[in-house]
């Protein structure tokens, strides 16, 4: 195998259920090492792409290599050196944790089976639980069986697919220093998410609609790129003032953050002309901050979501 | 393709696991063939009628012809093939081609007319009990009445000199008629069938009902390794229904096991495997478990309706047989009564034992080709 930058580099992966183009002409590059995260709303193809990146799905257009293999010829060595976690649940219920472990080692073909099985267990703190039946975890114990046995096999990458929904903070935090700790070590992570905090926790984010890249970066340049001006209002009756604001042209977002709402617009000049009628009410009190991340991810779903009814309309 | 027997005993220690925790289908296994065996142990009672007969005449006579006529008119028998030797008669029926051997001894007509009540000796194969009663009784009091009839002329002074011959049945096999020495092998390839298409087809839609069937695809397992993985724990299972039924049959109701058992159980793993490899096929098809059980009874119903399991096969109209000899429990049932009852040796079975094996291949080929290795 020859050196390569990238751990997931592929081209162009389509892939149709029927006549909907779920995945369309998408690329995606993720160098070794690196925690990516991967954004987009529900139907967007995330878990469509993923599961083409792993020999799941065949492509109907594209290719690419994952760790340096063909995605169309070589699955069966990908699967071997890759962890996918699926985002349904999907070991056995009926098993206990432990039992699904060995499993996973014995199909894997690891040596000192019990030991890495042990050590697992230890790691992710389910040593306690190991005689349970995984049916009978709650989420985030699921969770957290799911990823040790995804790790199990010493995988070089590690593509999760929402890994984290449904599971409480605390426990969040944990997987994701877990992740972190991981990928220090050299291992490479694909991880789709709709929480901005894990976002902002990735090297770079792949922020994909309706099966089309829409931005790619780290969370810095994503917020750049979006080329978003924000103002924060606070104040009295914000719902209403809300309201009138989204009926402005110059307003792409409205969007409300505790006491305050966040109104964004994609030209500067004309957002401040829109908004300086309400300047001077004094029940409200202006100020301009640089976009949130989530100002960002608000915008791009309304985008999406235009784009998609204006599609609809069109055809 | 590559096989490695450790990841396929990884599925099947799974399989296990999985099994014994799941109480209400175990219970299943074991009440199934023994439910079954109680309720069939009752004669199932039909009057089939055509069938086949070879008869065996050392007499050329007009009354011999008039004699085989009358059989014919009864409905009863169908008049197959002329033999020439007792041996012949023998063979046939052991290999379950005929069911019953017409014998019509030198100077019939003859001895007739001379007063000497010669014997007409019907043998019948008596492991097909159900069978064999209608027709013999018909055999009894037809051809008597016919005979009256048809004789005239220098035979008329028969009619009242009584009785112009005597008609002897003889049946092999399973002297007493019994139904259930007859059910006791048809249920073994009916229990078999059950259980084991069912179970097989569920186990695998039940990996994608629940998902986990994603999470399988994704590790580096092939589809052979699953499949014999996932199959293995059931065959175990054929086997100890199988013994259940043979050895609660032989307690409960005597059944007698007269043939060898080894090549019994030789010829039941080729039809448990059969089953088995039908039951992943149907998994493939089958987008649930639901749709797997319906499909499932698709074809139980025909492997108890038209195998021979309800009614003697070679009393079924002829398309029907058509249709019978492509369901694997047809040959099955044939090779069991043939074993466990007649004492069929490997070259008796072997006509049936042929169409079992080439199915089996045929249908594992189909199982493992129709597997679905993506998600697509
Ligand atoms: N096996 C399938 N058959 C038909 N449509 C599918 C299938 N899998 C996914 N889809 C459709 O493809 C779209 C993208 O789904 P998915 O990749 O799961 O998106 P995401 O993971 O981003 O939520 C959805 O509209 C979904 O309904
Ligand atoms: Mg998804």
């Amino acid at each position: 195998m020859t050196i390569q930058a990238y751990a997931i580099d592929v081209k162009n992966l389509t892939k149709r259920f029927g006549d909907k183009l779920v995945v369309d002409h998408f690329d995606v590059k993720v160098p070794k090492g690196k925690i990516y995260g991967f954004l987009g709303p529900n139907g967007s193809g995330k878990t469509t792409t993923l599961r083409m990146i792993c020999g799941l799905l065949t492509p109907d257009e594209g290719e690419g290599t994952a760790l340096g293999l063909d995605i169309r010829t070589e699955a069966l060595e990908i699967k071997k050196r890759i962890g996918y976690m699926t985002q349904k649940f999907s070991f056995w219920e009926d098993l206990t944790i432990r039992e699904n472990l060995e499993f996973v080692a014995t199909v894997y073909g690891l040596d000192h089976k019990k030991q890495r099985v042990d050590e697992a267990l230890t790691k992710l703190n389910l040593a306690t639980r190991q005689k349970q039946l995984a049916g009978s975890l709650s989420g985030g114990w699921k969770q957290r069986l799911a990823l040790a046995a995804c790790i199990l096999h010493d995988p070089q990458l590690l593509l999760l697919d929402e890994p984290t929904a449904g599971v409480d903070p605390k426990a969040r935090r944990e997987f994701w220093d877990e992740i972190h700790k991981l990928a220090a070590n050299g291992l490479t992570v694909l991880v789709s998410t709709h929480y901005m905090d894990e976002a902002e926790r990735c090297h770079a984010i792949i922020y994909m609609s309706y099966g089309k890249l829409v931005t790619q970066g780290s969370v810095q340049d994503v917020i750049q790129g979006a080329g978003l001006y924000t103002w924060v209002v606070q104040g009295e009756n914000l719902m209403s003032l809300a309201a009138t604001l989204e009926k402005l042209d110059a307003v792409k977002t409205v969007a409300p953050f505790g006491d305050s709402l966040h109104v964004s617009g994609t030209d500067a000049d004309s957002l401040k002309a829109a908004l300086t009628p309400y300047f001077d009410n004094p029940a409200y009190d202006w100020h301009q901050e640089s976009p949130s991340f989530e100002d960002v991810f608000i915008r791009y779903m309304a985008d999406a979501e235009d784009n998609f009814l204006a599609k609809k309309e069109a055809g | 393709m590559f096989f490695s027997f450790r990841r396929s005993a990884a599925v099947l220690v799974k399989e296990f696991i999985q099994l014994r925790r799941d109480t209400v289908t175990l219970r299943m296994i074991i009440m199934i063939p023994v439910i079954q065996l109680l309720l069939f142990g009752y004669a199932l009672n039909t009057d089939p009628k055509h069938l086949p007969t070879a008869v065996l005449s050392y007499d050329n006579s007009p009354t011999a012809h008039t004699v085989i006529a009358g059989l014919k008119n009864t409905e009863y028998f169908s008049i197959e093939q002329d033999i020439h030797s007792e041996q012949q008669g023998q063979d046939l029926l052991r290999r379950g081609e005929v069911l019953f051997v017409v014998t019509i001894p030198a100077g019939f007509e003859r001895d007739m007319i001379r007063g000497q009540s010669p014997d007409l000796l019907i043998e019948a194969d008596g492991s097909d009990p159900v069978a064999a009663a209608g027709a013999l009784s018909a055999a009894n009091g037809m051809l008597q009445r016919i005979l009256n009839q048809e004789l005239t002329g220098p035979l008329a002074k028969l009619q009242q000199s009584p009785p112009a011959f005597k008609i002897l049945t003889h049946r092999l096999y399973n002297p007493e008629g019994f139904t259930r020495y007859n059910i006791v092998p048809g249920l073994v390839a009916i229990i078999l069938t059950m259980t084991g298409i069912m179970m097989t087809a569920l186990a695998m839609t039940r990996e994608r009902e629940r998902g986990t069937m994603e999470n399988l695809l994704a590790m580096p397992i092939s589809p052979l390794e699953v499949m014999m993985g996932k199959i293995t724990p059931y065959v175990l299972i054929g086997f100890f229904q199988s013994a259940l039924i043979i050895i609660a049959a032989s307690l409960l109701f005597g059944v007698p096991i007269i043939g060898s058992l080894w090549l019994f159980f030789a010829a039941l793993s080729i039809f448990i495997v059969c089953n088995m490899a039908l039951g992943f096929t149907i998994s493939a098809a089958a987008k649930n478990q639901t749709q797997a059980l319906q499909l499932s009874i698709m074809i139980l119903l025909p492997s108890i309706l038209l195998s021979g399991f309800m009614f003697p096969f070679l009393g079924m109209p002829i398309w029907a047989q058509y249709l019978g000899n492509l369901i694997p429990a047809t040959h099955f049932i044939i090779i069991s009564r043939g074993i466990l009852l007649k004492g069929s040796t490997f070259i008796d079975i072997w006509p049936h034992l042929w169409p079992l094996l080439v199915f089996m291949v045929a249908i594992t080929c189909i199982a493992i080709l129709r597997y679905r290795r993506t998600l697509d």
